[in-house]
């Protein structure tokens, strides 16, 4: 099988070194090398003075155990899931929305969609906190019809971060799904509604499931960027909202416990290859919709 | 006639049902436009940092281009020559590296196939710190450099995709041809192959400059002690509150990045139509090519 297309051309592998070589390189030198060295440094150590001491235990994750840091892991996943499920509530009747409008309309739409996410995304994290500030539009709306009696303080809160996290990702969450939808072939939802289904049963029984591999991409796409943050966090919980990716941040940062941020990060890696791996079981990884 | 009210009557309760599906569609998009329109709303607020609306000033601007923030300055030209040297190599090695995985067979191609997928899904914040972990061990100085490699690592496989879309079969005959016609194959690469994925270079290019310049994670990672990037910055700056000018600079940003999208996109239509009026003469010549043949 390994025979190959070039060298069955000729013995001049001149070409293929030089085309595929550079990106082959770069990935195994900045991708594979730095990936597998995590691994192993999270297996080690934390020196008396921070960094590395090669000696290998466990200690990094008997710590990840421990309460302190197990309860950011265990809320930092509830917060990946409710953006998650926000994001494919929300984004699936409009990725359907748009799909369903003809194709040259549908496009400037997706256009539309894209624009705001050329501004600086911390630009527009600042502007939620304006409208939540205490003293802000939204606060001071409801104060002037009198829904509450005094300010309502949102900022630095988990649910100004998950409203963050929801508008950031689902865009992300929108074009696969909206791929898949508008991929998926009128007839066969003719012929459902000509054989008698009612339009709930459609949606349930053959939108839905053709969809699925553009709603699993989703999926992947807003569940492990939001697990993995610490921008977001940063800018709306102001330091006061912690998850995984502040914590390993700041292990590399301030702290300096290598072994303990590094297990972290193979925490992360482990949740991924999972949702990879799940993925796989319904479609094929090379055809996921990422760009 | 009654067919033809129970028609209409028809038409217009479609009609009415997808007004709520428009209103919330129309919600959706609010949610996206309202922070940017509020971000140039505060770009003339007139107060020190950005709490709260105190008033209408234009005065930012004229600030802003009196270069008196230094600081801002250095961040936008550092973060814009990270960008552009982040493009041209993704944008290279992403060309290259797309044009011979979709040409060649080789063994580990599966392998770089999948590596070329962790950067894409893999959190950032790991990606910044296995890298950074390897800067420092190998002993690599932070700055400049190893932003750069952060930026083209996880812009390479973007390119990398983008290119191979943009490959068909109209591209492996092209290039028979002009080998055939007597090219050499770097001839061939840089006169028949690249001309006919322009487009997705183009888009190639676009999207690892925009990922460049609006990253934080790993250039505020990998950025050492050296000089920050435009949103690490900003990030920063979040903390004390962010000044006025900041968002008057972001908000010139966004008009030269639409811009920019608008051009890109009137230079693939031209490209799109010269490329349509040379197959068509191509097709003619080879009519005429195999009429002359028959007759001879």
């Amino acid at each position: 099988m390994t025979a190959s297309k070039g060298r069955a051309k000729g013995t001049n592998r001149l070409p293929l070194l030089a085309q595929a070589g550079p990106v082959s390189l770069w990935m195994i030198l900045f991708v594979t090398i730095p990936m597998l060295f995590i691994i192993f440094i999270s297996f080690m150590t934390r020196g008396t003075f921070g960094g590395v001491e090669y000696t290998p235990s466990l200690e990094s994750y008997q710590t990840m155990m421990e309460v302190t840091y197990f309860h950011i892991i265990v809320k930092s996943l509830g917060v990946a899931a409710e953006t998650t499920i926000a994001c494919l509530i929300v984004g699936y009747p409009f990725a359907y929305y748009i799909a369903r409008k003809p194709p040259a309309t549908a496009s400037r739409l997706i256009t539309l969609l894209m624009i705001p996410f050329w501004t600086n995304s911390l630009m527009r994290l600042n502007a939620w906190m304006l409208i939540f500030q205490t003293n802000g539009p939204v606060n001071n709306f409801m104060l002037n019809t009198h829904m509450i009696d005094k300010p309502i303080t949102f900022i630095f809160t988990d649910g100004l971060v998950l409203l963050g996290l929801i508008t950031n990702y689902l865009p992300f969450a929108v074009l696969p799904m909206y791929s898949s939808i508008e991929k998926l072939q009128k007839p066969i939802l003719e012929a459902s509604a000509d054989l008698g289904a009612k339009p709930s049963v459609t949606l349930l029984k053959v939108t839905l499931p053709l969809t699925f591999p553009g709603i699993f991409s989703a999926i992947i796409l807003t569940f492990i960027p939001a697990l993995g943050t610490y921008v977001i966090t940063d800018m709306l919980g102001g330091g006061k909202v912690l998850y995984i990716g502040n914590i390993i941040k700041n292990q590399f940062g301030t702290i300096r416990n290598w072994p303990l941020g590094a297990a972290m990060s193979v925490l992360l890696l482990a949740v991924t290859a999972l949702m990879i791996f799940l993925y796989s079981r319904f479609a094929k990884v090379e055809d996921m919709e990422v760009v | 006639m009654a067919e033809k009210e129970k028609l209409n009557r028809k038409q217009k309760r479609d009609r009415r049902r997808k007004i709520p599906w428009t209103i919330f569609a129309a919600l959706v998009y609010a949610s996206f436009y309202i922070p940017v329109l509020v971000m140039i709303l505060f770009s003339f607020n007139d107060a020190k940092r950005n709490y709260s609306w105190m008033g209408f000033t234009t005065e930012w601007y004229p600030k802003l281009f009196s270069f008196g923030n230094h600081d801002l300055w250095e961040s936008l030209v550092y973060s814009l020559v990270i960008a552009i040297l982040a493009t041209v190599i993704s944008v290279i090695i992403g060309v290259l590296g797309g044009i011979g995985l979709k040409k060649f067979e080789f063994r580990g191609k599966r392998f770089i196939n999948m590596m070329l997928f962790v950067p894409i899904v893999v959190p950032e914040v790991v990606m910044a710190v296995s890298m950074l972990i390897i800067f420092m061990i190998v002993g690599i100085k932070l700055g400049l450099g190893t932003i750069v490699i952060g930026h083209c690592t996880f812009c390479i496989p973007y390119a990398v995709i983008i290119i191979k879309g943009r490959i068909t079969g109209d591209n492996e005959t092209l290039q028979e041809a002009s080998m055939d016609l007597g090219a050499n194959r770097i001839q061939t690469f840089l006169k028949v192959t690249i001309p006919s994925i322009m487009p997705g270079i183009m888009s190639a290019a676009f999207l690892s400059f925009t990922l460049s310049i609006d990253d934080v994670m790993i250039s505020n990672m990998l950025a050492g002690a050296s000089q920050s990037t435009l949103p690490v910055l900003i990030l920063s700056v979040n903390r004390t509150g962010i000044t006025p000018d900041i968002n008057a600079l972001t908000t010139i940003m966004v008009i030269v990045m639409l811009f920019g999208m608008v051009v890109m996109n009137i230079m693939q239509r031209i490209h799109n139509k010269r490329e349509a009026r040379i197959m068509a003469e191509s097709d003619a010549r080879i009519q005429a090519a195999r009429l002359a043949a028959e007759e001879y």
